[in-house]
């Protein structure tokens, strides 16, 4: 994952120049996303990780470096299969009903 | 309106005629209908003519005082009626009705301050034989370009800088001062231009060369120091008065012995001019409107409920992305600049339309987002100056969201992320151009696909740092709304508004744009206005709407602003047209040395992908295909393409471009 995404960003927002950028490194400090581009980042990460990032999730201790972002992607998934686990049982409940 | 073109001998020798041909001609399309050429000793001056006041009597270069003054005038003096009425009260004589020869006596009459007399749109040459002497001028806002080189003792001056180029001795070479400058604020900065050592004089100033020596200097600017001149006058008696300052501009700019058109986007500037001209003609006037198959551009309900309550006889014409890609060297061979945006093009193709319809003079609403708060980029700044006091405030970051709904980026965006792209802090509330940051910012973020030798050049420059010697004294003074309306003003109206968007893609088709906003006399008032009646709040243009209630249908005069825009990279992607495939391959990018090879590579790639790209790529790839171009007309086939015709496909095809 950490080097998918990091594919992503050197592809998009460093056109291939990669050698002086750390998974650390803050994308907002670094100046290598803008207003448009933060966004293509997010649709990258929802559609790829099959994820759903809500408008307060939307913030750069979640998206403002590759790390931050792995992270990220790694909690939402736990919640996710969490999530996709309980809805059948609630489906299941309520068709009892 | 016209070409012109000429040169001054600063030593010695005499000015060569067969030199003069090959400038104008350059720029024939500019003035279609008659072409004089005058040389004398040292000086001559050349001059394409686009008839439109005196058809008969108004032939150029002209002279007076038994041929020892002589003008070559591209452009229109408006009060030239007013003008004349007291030159001939002075006892002076007229030969002919046109406003060139009011211009030659009111320089005889007064000399260089003649031009603070003049309302209207210029660019000119006067030879002064008596006193050897070329006086040069450009009008205050920069309608009509004006360009001058100096080489081996010898002056040229021209309307465009392709007739700079006829000259073999004129060196053709990218500035790359002026491509960082136009990556950075999509303009040059006067004097500078995108050509290393072809200088452009600015707006509002005049120049003398005489004597072996140019001087140049200001004789008009503005002061944006609001002053409270009318004491108690109301917002109502303000708005009475700027509607018919708006009216009489209008009326002396209906000034024609051809018809007059009008353009119609859809918004309240146009619409107004449009209501006003059909006023003054006593019937609907013609009006023209460019539109598109993209929804979020294209303004056509509008246009058609204006054209349709003003009773005009509209004309419209649909852009699509395969037209903005044919045309795309053309209006590049016009602009004679890179260009960030692909929005001059489907104004290259109306202008077409309108000469199509058999109109030469078309009335136009801009300067109205200038002078009177219309821009967004105001609103922002507003927004931005409060936001930055009240770091801790929960609505303003909701403002700002709201003042952009046709960016999706922005919706979405927390508060950090909007305080960080939008420069919300107080130390940035010190400088000088606060207003302006975010975009200079976001715009040089295209220079990343600058090459390393490029880089290495530019490596000390700084555009935005060298702005500062350019500002006024009393600038620091301003309030940060003026300033703002100040940067607009003095860079990107004339260098891309009026130029690339203006000026070179109606000249293309030989139409001449009149722009009743710019009077000077409602420039002057509107300078003096304060903020809160520019806007009301939030609200935009509030003592425009005020003036115009009543004149323009209200679903015009109460549409939020929607900034003029026209679809960009997609353009050259969704058509296949090879000269796009073979100025972006990285073999093209390499050659030419200015952007990086492997960075266009993965650009080019993105889009070709079909992937979503932001607006900073978008600026790049148009910036790269344009600067790509104009190194192909201008530097890589210099001979063969300065001819009097725009390049095109076949031409591109034969320079080594694929179709």
């Amino acid at each position: 994952m950490l080097q998918a995404i990091r594919r992503f960003v050197i592809d998009n927002y460093l056109f291939g120049e990669d050698a002086k950028f750390g998974n650390e490194d803050s994308f907002m400090e670094t100046g290598i996303i803008d207003s448009t581009g933060i966004l293509e980042l997010v649709r990258f990460v929802e559609s790829t990780y099959r994820i759903k990032v809500t408008d307060e999730e939307f913030i750069p201790d979640n998206l403002d470096s590759v790390t931050k972002l792995v992270s990220f992607i790694h909690a939402k998934q736990s919640t996710s299969v969490q999530t996709d686990r309980e809805t059948p049982v609630q489906f299941a409940e309520s068709s009892l009903q | 309106m016209c070409g012109i073109a000429g040169s001054l001998q600063l030593h010695h020798g005499s000015a060569d005629p067969e030199r003069l041909h090959q400038m104008i001609r350059t720029i024939r399309y500019r003035g279609p209908d008659d072409v004089g050429i005058y040389n004398h000793g040292p000086v001559g001056l050349a001059h394409a003519r686009l008839s439109i006041i005196d058809l008969a009597g108004g032939h150029q270069p002209m002279s007076i005082a038994r041929e020892s003054i002589w003008v070559t005038f591209n452009g229109e003096i408006f009060n030239y009626i007013e003008l004349r009425d007291e030159l001939i009260a002075k006892g002076h004589r007229f030969t002919s009705n046109s406003d060139t020869e009011v211009l030659l006596h009111l320089y005889q009459e007064e000399g260089e301050q003649c031009v603070k007399r003049l309302n209207g749109q210029w660019a000119f040459a006067i030879w002064d034989a008596p006193k050897q002497k070329l006086f040069l001028s450009r009008d205050r806002f920069g309608i009509r370009p004006l360009y001058y080189t100096e080489v081996n003792g010898e002056f040229l001056f021209a309307s465009e800088i392709k007739a700079l180029l006829a000259c073999p001795q004129v060196a053709c070479a990218i500035d790359l001062n002026g491509l960082d400058q136009i990556f950075t604020f999509w303009v040059t900065v006067p004097p500078r231009t995108a050509f290393r050592g072809i200088s452009q004089l600015p707006p509002g100033h005049s120049m003398v060369v005489k004597e072996g020596r140019a001087r140049i200097s200001p004789y008009w600017t503005i002061d944006l120091v609001p002053q409270v001149t009318n004491g108690c006058a109301s917002g109502n008696q303000l708005a009475e008065e700027l509607l018919a300052l708006l009216h009489d501009a209008t009326k002396i700019r209906m000034r024609s012995d051809v018809p007059v058109g009008a353009y119609l986007s859809g918004g309240i500037d146009s619409t107004v001019i449009a209501a006003l001209a059909s006023g003054i003609a006593g019937k609907p006037v013609s009006t023209f409107s460019v539109t598109f198959e993209a929804g979020d551009l294209d303004e056509s309900k509008y246009q058609s409920e204006a054209s349709s309550i003003l009773g005009t006889s509209h004309h419209d014409l649909c852009c699509r992305h395969e037209d903005i890609v044919r045309v795309f060297p053309e209006v590049i061979w016009h602009t004679e600049q890179p260009i960030l945006r692909s929005a001059p093009t489907p104004l290259y193709l109306l202008s077409k339309r309108v000469r199509d319809s058999g109109f030469k003079v078309v009335l136009t609403g801009e300067g109205a987002d200038e002078l009177l708060g219309g821009y967004d980029i105001f609103k922002e700044t507003k927004i931005r100056q409060f936001w930055s006091r009240r770091p801790d405030s929960s609505w303003r970051p909701i403002l700002l969201k709201r003042l952009y709904p046709y960016m999706p980026g922005i919706q979405r965006q927390s508060l950090e992320y909007l305080k960080y792209f939008f420069h919300v802090t107080q130390e940035e509330l010190g400088s000088p151009f606060f207003s302006h940051l975010p975009r200079w910012e976001l715009t040089s973020k295209t220079k990343q696909f600058f090459s390393e030798s490029t880089r290495s050049e530019l490596a000390t420059a700084d555009a935005v740092l060298s702005l500062l010697g350019d500002l006024p004294t009393s600038y620091a003074m301003w309030p940060p709304f003026a300033k703002a309306e100040f940067l607009e003003m003095r860079y990107l109206m004339p260098g891309y508004i009026l130029s690339s968007q203006g000026d070179r893609v109606a000249m293309a088709h030989a139409v001449e744009g009149r722009y009743p906003f710019l009077d000077h006399r409602l420039a002057t008032f509107a300078a003096r206005l304060p903020a809160s009646l520019k806007m009301k709040v939030l609200d935009q243009k509030y003592l425009l709407k005020l003036a115009v209630k009543g004149l323009i249908p209200e679903s015009i005069r109460r549409r939020p602003k929607q900034p003029y825009r026209a679809p960009d990279g997609i353009s050259f992607f969704c058509t296949k047209d090879g000269y796009v495939q073979d100025l972006l391959s990285p073999t093209r990018i390499k050659q030419d040395g200015i952007f990086d090879a492997r960075a266009t590579e993965v650009l080019v790639k993105k889009f070709r992908s079909g992937r979503e790209t932001s607006i900073k790529d978008n600026m790049a790839l148009i910036g790269i295909l344009s600067t790509t171009l104009l190194l192909d007309r201008f530097m890589r086939t210099r001979g063969e393409c300065l001819t009097a015709s725009p390049p095109t496909n076949a031409q591109l095809s034969a320079s080594g471009c694929r179709l």
